[in-house]
């Protein structure tokens, strides 16, 4: 295999499993055998450090003043501002929650551990008012993102976010609600098809009594749980959640259903049968090690074949995190970073719903488009933003609050802003080996092969700052 | 950013014209007569939850004034339709529009097993799905799909807006967003953009690429023609100075102008009245109504009242009850607006919500909304509902 061979294969091992990868460390990689590559990148991911923004003592404080409000029937001025103000805290700090899983992508040092993370991000899609829930579920995905799928899942449905999200608070021995264990067995496991409405119905028996408590932990209250006698796929008997989970894992449907997904995610969204199924039977043989799949799909010769290099469409989560890694970006107001997840249709943990972003070709339109060619200028260069995303309907409560009397209340008035970014153009540039053209720098950073196009577009020097702000807004720089 | 540099500081150069595939320039190959017979449907979204029965008001109905204490409007200051319902009074501009029979009232409309979060509740407004159904197209994304006759243009839905709701969105086609049609014709007509779609024919495959570079050709395509189109247009109307009327202006603009757009989507949002509704709310219907009621009447006088059909909705309608905060909280059933030149059935479409007969303090729906989008697509897009909605919807007799 060529030297140039290895470059190219190690460059879109990092763009898939991560989030690109400079110069300096591409270079020194591609002098490596290619699957030693691949055992370092999850030797680098190792490491599992949580996120720790949101105070657990002070949250839990707060979720205990809320029910003490919740069950009271009149309350008076002091506690209906007190519940508000609660509300606002938790507002202003899943904001920089979000900010939080972003810049940690943007700066990790564990990238494929914080790619798994973004994918069970998806893959188990919620949404919480409450941040340290949201916290908590993000941290579940984090720590178990390269670990056992069943420890993963387990985890994830008895996360009080889940439970909430998905009413299985509400699901009670004779008054059971489905929609947690639909959901399971929908989204989480097997796919559709694989399972029967009876299925479900047993299932959420099973789950009934899987709550938390005050303080925001799990809880099995078994006082409300239903005991009796349940059929689940054929089998008989006094099963518990943990007992259906075990019964949902041992069908080879689930493991396919992952596969496909960590395929259409990983390496094609058109989806090669073959591969899947060679993806499947590892990851279920391997008894659901994440790790080993991944190992075993990035070794893989198809993984690294032309169909598969540079016709990904970027998520708006890895546009942005890539661009800004790429150039060592720092965002002096983060909050724009929310700004423009939400104008791209990727507004983490905020997903449309529990069946997360769709992906693929639904992320572009003419909108999108325009302004993910718009953002590298935006951002390298510290341009005017002009454009605003769509209000959150989750934040129209606030939005109704804060109108006053005036009649303007969609009109634009607000003043002039500014990514108010700053690139660090030095370090990137002292990456780059000396004496590099800008037509090697748009090999760099292009995942697709350029076209002749594309080659004289550059080839008029400009300097590799100017080819480096082109190339990214070019539609190319859309792939990955 | 600079809006007459894409890039700023690349001082970039494009020479050479613009390559425009020939299947994009069928426009000047269009029969005149073709234009006139376009039938318009804008759709009026507001975000947040409209709590209906403040909005058409039950006055007829002591139990409304016995849920809503301090939040019912005064029988002597509703606009008053019939012996049941009524206006709220700041929607008086609408009176004019409803004595004109240019206005139909549908009450309770919904879905079965109501979802009461704004995401998913809108999701499946947006996506006319049941409620335990996840879609990842839009209704109109879908009606675009179809690829009818009269929908195969990039520019048959426009929004007015900066990012295209999901309601817009079909697997294949997809509505544009435009707020200011001459800032979009600047970006696409910005030198660099351009550049990247010169003598691009080798782009126009199948894959992931080609499908980017298409929609920069259509975009691009699109932007030429609205602008074109409606640049020469002036209205004589006179409109309130509201962002709401602002987008209503740009559609008058867009339909008085003869664009060739079938589907328009607006939307209003701030209807989350969970506290003080009063003031608010009625802050919101007076914009709406005063948007509405110019716009209604900046079509009537250029004779495009009769090919326009408006509908309104909301992604949930409120409990009947108030709260202990002078406001509402998030509830099921509402009642949906239908605007136009040539309704079949005027005014109030059916029964005033049914106020004893609750689920759990919420309404009880009536019809499904899917009806309504049934009607919408059999009679006034010409599609067969069942192939956008996934099953065949009763239509209604409201046109």
């Amino acid at each position: 295999m060529s030297a140039k061979d290895n470059f190219l294969k190690v460059k879109h091992l990092y763009n898939r499993a991560g989030f690109g990868v400079s110069y300096t460390d591409l270079q020194k990689l591609s002098k490596k055998n290619l699957d030693k590559v691949v055992d370092n990148m999850l030797k680098d991911s190792q490491k599992d450090d949580p996120i720790n923004l949101v105070n657990d003592f002070e949250s839990k404080r707060q979720l205990l003043v809320q029910a003490g409000l919740y069950a009271k029937k009149d309350l008076n001025d002091d506690e209906k501002k007190m519940r508000q103000q609660i509300i606002r805290e938790q507002n202003e700090v899943s904001r920089d929650l979000n900010i939080a899983f972003i810049t940690r992508m943007i700066n990790t040092d564990a990238p494929l551990r914080e790619k798994m993370t973004l994918f069970w991000h998806g893959h188990f899609a919620c949404r919480s008012n409450n941040p340290f829930f949201a916290q908590q579920l993000n941290n579940i995905q984090r720590t178990n993102a390269l670990g056992s799928f069943k420890t993963l899942l387990v985890e994830v449905s008895k996360s009080p976010a889940m439970l909430q999200y998905l009413n299985n608070q509400q699901n009670r021995k004779g008054k059971p609600n489905e929609n947690f264990a639909r959901e399971l067995m929908e989204l989480f496991t097997l796919g559709r098809g694989n399972y029967t409405e009876q299925d479900i119905k047993e299932s959420a028996r099973a789950f009934t009594g899987w709550m938390y408590d005050k303080d925001g932990s799990f809880i099995f209250r078994q006082n409300l749980h239903d005991p009796g006698t349940k059929t689940f796929f054929g089998k008989i008997g006094n099963f518990e959640g943990e007992n259906i989970i075990d019964i949902i894992l041992e069908k080879p449907e689930t493991a396919q259903f992952i596969a496909r997904k960590v395929y259409k995610f990983f390496v094609n969204d058109n989806p090669n049968e073959d591969h899947i199924k060679e993806l499947a039977t590892h990851f279920y043989n391997s008894k659901y090690d994440i790790a080993s799949m991944m190992k075993k799909m990035f070794t893989s010769d198809w993984f690294y074949s032309p169909e598969n290099v540079g016709t990904k469409i970027k998520s708006p989560a890895e546009f942005l995190v890539g661009l800004s890694r790429e150039f060592y970006v720092t965002y002096n107001k983060p909050q724009v970073l929310i700004q423009l997840q939400s104008s791209l249709g990727q507004y983490l943990f905020n997903p449309p719903n529990v069946a997360g972003w769709p992906g693929g070709q639904s992320w572009i339109d003419s909108s999108s488009l325009m302004l993910r060619m718009r953002i590298p200028s935006l951002v390298l260069n510290d341009g005017e933003i002009d454009f605003s995303g769509k209000a959150d309907p989750e934040d129209e409560a606030v939005i109704a609050l804060s109108r006053t009397a005036t009649t303007n209340a969609n009109a634009n008035m607000k003043p002039k802003s500014y990514v108010n970014a700053n690139a660090d153009w030095p370090k990137f540039l002292d990456t780059l080996p000396k004496g590099l053209t800008p037509l090697a720098l748009t090999e760099f950073l292009l995942q697709p092969k350029l076209n002749a196009k594309i080659t004289a577009m550059v080839s008029d020097n400009k300097g590799l700052r100017s080819t480096a702000v082109e190339i990214t807004s070019m539609p190319e720089y859309q792939l990955c | 950013m600079n809006r007459r540099n894409f890039l700023r500081n690349t001082g970039f150069v494009a020479a050479g014209s613009l390559f425009v595939p020939a299947f994009m320039k069928p426009l000047e190959a269009m029969a005149l007569d073709e234009l006139s017979l376009y039938k318009n449907l804008v759709v009026v979204q507001l975000s947040g939850g409209n709590d209906g029965l403040n909005t058409v008001i039950p006055f007829g109905n002591d139990i409304y004034y016995q849920k809503r204490k301090s939040i019912a409007i005064k029988p002597e200051e509703v606009i008053k339709l019939n012996d049941m319902q009524g206006l709220n009074p700041n929607m008086a501009a609408l009176q004019e529009i409803y004595d004109q029979g240019w206005m139909t009232i549908i009450n309770d409309v919904g879905y079965p097993n109501p979802d009461r979060s704004h995401f998913r509740s809108m999701d499946i407004w947006q996506t006319g799905s049941d409620s335990n159904q996840f879609l990842s197209t839009g209704w109109i994304g879908r009606y675009l799909d179809s690829n009818c006759q009269t929908c195969k243009f990039p520019y048959t839905a426009i929004e007015v807006d900066d990012s295209l709701s999901l309601a817009m969105k079909g697997q294949t086609k997809k509505g544009i967003a435009l707020k200011d049609p001459a800032a979009l014709f600047r970006n696409t007509n910005d030198p660099f953009f351009k550049a990247m779609l010169q003598n691009d024919k080798e782009h126009l495959d199948e894959d992931n690429l080609g499908y980017l570079y298409k929609t920069m050709i259509e975009t691009s395509s699109s932007a030429s023609y609205i602008q074109n189109t409606s640049k020469i247009y002036q209205s004589k109307s006179t409109y309130p100075t509201s962002g709401f009327a602002n987008q209503l202006k740009t559609v008058s603009k867009f339909i008085s102008s003869g664009l060739k757009t079938r589907v328009y989507y607006v939307s209003l949002s701030g209807f989350d009245t969970h506290v003080n509704q009063i003031g608010q709310q009625g802050n919101l219907l007076k914009q709406y109504s005063e948007g509405m009621a110019a716009f209604l009447k900046d079509l009537k006088s250029n004779n495009k009242l009769e090919d326009t059909l408006v509908i309104t909705f909301s992604e949930f309608g409120r409990r009947v009850e108030q709260n202990a905060s002078n406001g509402t909280d998030h509830g099921t059933a509402n009642n949906m607006f239908v605007f136009g030149g040539k309704l079949k059935k005027q005014g109030i479409f059916n029964a005033a919500p049914n106020l004893s007969d609750l689920d759990t303090g919420d309404l009880k729906y009536q019809l499904d909304f899917r009806q309504v989008y049934g009607t919408i697509l059999d009679k006034w897009l010409d599609v067969n509902n069942a192939d956008i909605l996934n099953k065949k919807f009763n239509t209604l007799d409201f046109i």
